[in-house]
């Protein structure tokens, strides 16, 4: 690390007039980031990248957040991601369908505190059991939910297809339709969940987290309450897993039945934090970048190399899982701590860089 | 050093990897113009490819012909794109978006999802980008309504119209509908929406025509179903409705057995009417029937002209030749037929060249595809007659076949036999009805 103390944090003495900047390196990058995916990404991108790339890679980014503060920040492991997205979307769809009158944004907040409560229940074991053992306590969650909205009717609304599909969505008065529509919602919910995410790392909470993540006896030593610690981070991880749920249903899919959260999904999200890199934000959104989008490049690789003289089409369709399944396999040993390390290998870490004495102060 | 090391390696990773999406997202050369583009939906992998692979055989084997064979659909040429999905919805909205505008010039006129939910995922999604989107056998029956849903065709099948003929099939066993009264028919079912479909057809059938009504379900995948056929004797049923999905039809076949319930007293649905259901149950399948839209047999012309001038010259899709003939690959054949004479009927009107979706939905629901159109393409008996107009995208008469397994190959037991329309038809209206109202859709009311 340069000599340079960190700026964040560090509230200039006895000056209440100019508290932490606004304005950093990083901060700038990212609102800059934030303007071109508004604005630049709907007029420049095409229907196709934006409903079948970005879309999912956003929502698959923001479950793998999700997850990433359970596992990357409080060192606890869940196998039963999708199921709380299903919660979220199934309580979405439900309140969108019973509660007419409520407005979208409080329907992706009441679905995602529905989630949170569903966390917290099935976070219950991990006061009493670690590690793999936990790991089971999740799958029950990932098998219950599935059994529970195909068996009980209800949860869709008696539909023979046991599909939920999207009434209208609307907000003040704009209706969430057209790709870049569905796009331009998802970016907005992504951002706060971001900015969520961000305000409870920085916070007390998020620090007392990862104290217990590096060592649940020393922890409570110096006077962490670890239980309710745990189960608030099952809260705000199921939070932002279930309102990613409704956005998967309703932002992506259009549509979805419980089979849509299967445990092939939730190990999908665990590979994104995998390959993201564990306690990371930004990490996930390349973790689900990298697995949304290299099943498909792999695919359009195929086609365009006109390869299908080397074999019949479904030997090549299998060919693109093997290739897959290398390419993870090869990234996790080289790049052990996942993408994001890679990046801050790439980019020197704004924070670390010399910072001008004015803006010191 | 390290650092610079590792900076140029990323850039030679960045730069490969630029190149590549580069190649492989480009426009190349418009080598479809004048071209019809066939966006073929495949699921090589995953635990569903042992049927998609003769399906998509029949599929591929049928355009080749016309290509290669007939020069073309008058004079058109099909443009074939596959796009694996592994019947997973998200790959195919993907390959959806991929193709729903064409392909290097060549357009697009229809697509075919080939899996239930992928259509379901899809309704939305068409209607907005007004792109047909057809499911030979395996569409929603409320998309029946043209008026409400345009650009849906669930064309030649549905569930409640299998309930139905195989209520006729049972009262014809029995000597008339007047003798079904008190007869036991019971459904055993895969505990899923599909399964579900027919609760409701069956409960209105049973008032109407007095025979007991016993649903029992099966859960995903059915591999144990002791319990559910023990029920089945205890409440002394006469015949069995058999709504299964992959592992589920051979166990169900292989049980009734043990417990002593005639396999010629099993009706199987058309999933579970394959040469794949029946075969793995062994000799406990002897006698077994099931309802078919899509005929196994190679004596229908059609298939003679494929197997001489495509499967014998080296040129079929089909790996394992002895698939040839098998429900499936007529499945395949079944459903390219569709395609094609959609476009045939598409240039009668807006003349000989590659069709637009709009182009193609009114193609769509203009077919008619008569028993003379179906001499004339050799497919007489493989088919039966195809009509839709723009209130009716389903077909105005909907008919299937009982085959019986005689332990080695499926015979024909019955000819078409054709459900009674009128039924269900208001129904499946007030549903629809109920779906415009709550996704604010105003039904066209008149053909455009």
């Amino acid at each position: 690390m340069s000599a340079i103390p960190p700026t964040w944090g560090t509230l200039p003495q006895g000056s209440a007039t100019s508290p932490r900047r606004v304005l950093t390196w990083s901060n700038a990058v990212a609102l800059a980031l934030l303007i071109t995916l508004l604005i630049g990404v709907p007029t420049l991108a095409s229907d196709y990248w934006i409903s079948s790339i970005l879309i999912p890679v956003l929502v698959m980014g923001v479950a793998g957040l999700g997850l990433n503060l359970l596992m990357g920040y409080t060192g606890l492991v869940s196998l039963g991601s999708a199921a709380f997205m299903s919660i979220g979307a199934f309580s979405a769809y439900n309140l969108l369908l019973r509660v007419p009158f409520l407005p979208l944004p409080l329907v992706l907040l009441v679905s995602g505190l529905i989630t949170a409560v569903a966390g917290v229940l099935f976070g219950l074991p991990a006061l009493r059991v670690k590690g793999f053992y936990l790991g089971a306590s999740t799958l029950g969650a990932q098998f219950f939910f599935e059994w529970l909205f195909t068996n009980f009717h209800w949860f869709s609304n008696d539909s023979q297809s046991l599909t939920i599909s999207a009434p209208r969505l609307e907000l003040l008065g704009w209706t969430i339709q057209s790709a870049s529509d569905r796009y331009l919602f998802v970016l907005l919910v992504s951002a706060l969940l971001i900015g969520l995410a961000y305000a409870v790392i920085r916070s007390r909470l998020g620090r007392e987290w990862m104290a217990i993540r590096d060592m649940d006896t020393a922890a409570s030593v110096i006077g962490i309450h670890v239980a309710p610690r745990v189960l608030q981070s099952y809260a705000v991880s199921s939070f932002i897993l279930g309102v990613a749920g409704s956005l998967w249903a309703f932002g992506y899919l259009g549509t979805a039945d419980a089979h849509a959260f299967n445990l092939d999904k939730s190990f999908q999200i665990l590979f994104i934090v995998l390959i993201g890199g564990s306690a990371t934000v930004w990490g996930n959104f390349l973790g689900a970048g990298f697995i949304v989008f290299t099943p498909i490049l792999l695919n359009r690789l195929v086609e365009f190399s006109q390869l299908g003289f080397l074999g019949d089409q479904g030997a090549l369709a299998n060919l693109e899982h093997l290739i897959f399944g290398a390419l993870i396999i090869w990234l996790l040993i080289k790049e052990p701590d996942g993408l994001s390390s890679l990046l801050r290998r790439l980019i020197p870490h704004p924070r670390s860089a010399p910072v001008p004495e004015a803006l010191v102060s | 050093m390290t650092v610079l090391k590792s900076l140029l390696k990323a850039a030679a990773w960045t730069g490969l990897a630029a190149a590549l999406t580069a190649t492989s997202l480009a426009v190349h050369a418009d080598v479809g113009t004048g071209q019809q583009l066939y966006p073929l939906f495949t699921y090589r992998t995953g635990p569903y490819a042992p049927s998609f692979i003769p399906f998509g055989a029949g599929n591929l084997d049928y355009i080749r012909y016309v290509n290669e064979v007939e020069g073309g659909v008058d004079g058109v040429k099909i443009l074939v794109q596959e796009c694996e999905t592994a019947y997973t919805i998200e790959r195919g909205i993907e390959c959806y978006e991929r193709y729903k505008n064409g392909y290097k010039g060549a357009l697009t006129s229809s697509i075919f999802p080939h899996s239930s939910g992928l259509d379901v995922a899809l309704t939305d999604k068409a209607r907005i980008d007004k792109v047909p989107v057809v499911s030979p056998g395996g569409g929603q029956n409320i998309a029946t309504d043209g008026r409400v849903f345009p650009y849906l065709y669930p064309l030649v099948f549905d569930y409640w119209s299998e309930a139905q003929i195989v209520v006729d099939y049972v009262a014809k066993q029995v000597g008339g509908h007047d003798k079904l009264k008190g007869v036991k028919i019971a459904t055993l079912y895969h505990d899923s929406g599909y399964g579900r479909d027919t609760i409701e057809p069956l409960g209105i059938l049973a008032k109407k025509y007095g025979f007991e009504d016993i649903q029992i379900p099966v859960p995903h995948p059915g591999e144990q179903q002791q319990a559910q056929w023990q029920q089945i004797k205890r409440a002394g049923a006469e015949w069995v409705f058999l709504r299964g999905w992959g592992v589920m039809t051979p166990v169900a076949i292989k049980t009734a057995a043990r417990v002593g319930f005639p396999a010629n007293r099993i009706i199987g649905d058309i999933w579970s009417g394959s040469e794949d259901d029946a075969r793995p149950a062994g000799d406990a399948a002897k006698g077994y029937l099931a309802v078919s839209v899509f005929p196994p047999g190679t004596q229908f012309p059609v298939l003679e002209s494929l197997k001489k001038k495509i499967l014998d010259v080296g040129k079929s899709d089909l790996k394992d030749k002895s698939k040839f003939g098998t429900v499936y690959y007529n499945y395949g054949v079944i459903e390219a037929i569709i395609f094609i004479e959609s476009l045939r009927v598409g240039h009668k009107k807006f003349g000989n060249r590659p069709l637009n979706t709009e182009e193609g939905r009114w193609a769509l629901e203009n077919l008619n595809i008569d028993e003379k159109r179906l001499n004339e393409l050799g497919a007489k008996g493989l088919i039966s007659p195809l009509r839709t107009s723009f209130d009716n995208h389903k077909g105005d008469s909907i008919a299937a076949k009982i085959i019986q397994w005689d332990g080695k190959k499926w015979d024909n037991r019955s000819d078409w036999i054709t459900a009674d329309s009128t039924l269900f038809a208001s129904l499946i209206r007030a549903k629809a009805a109920a779906y415009a109202k709550e996704k604010g859709i105003t039904p066209r009311d008149k053909a455009d």
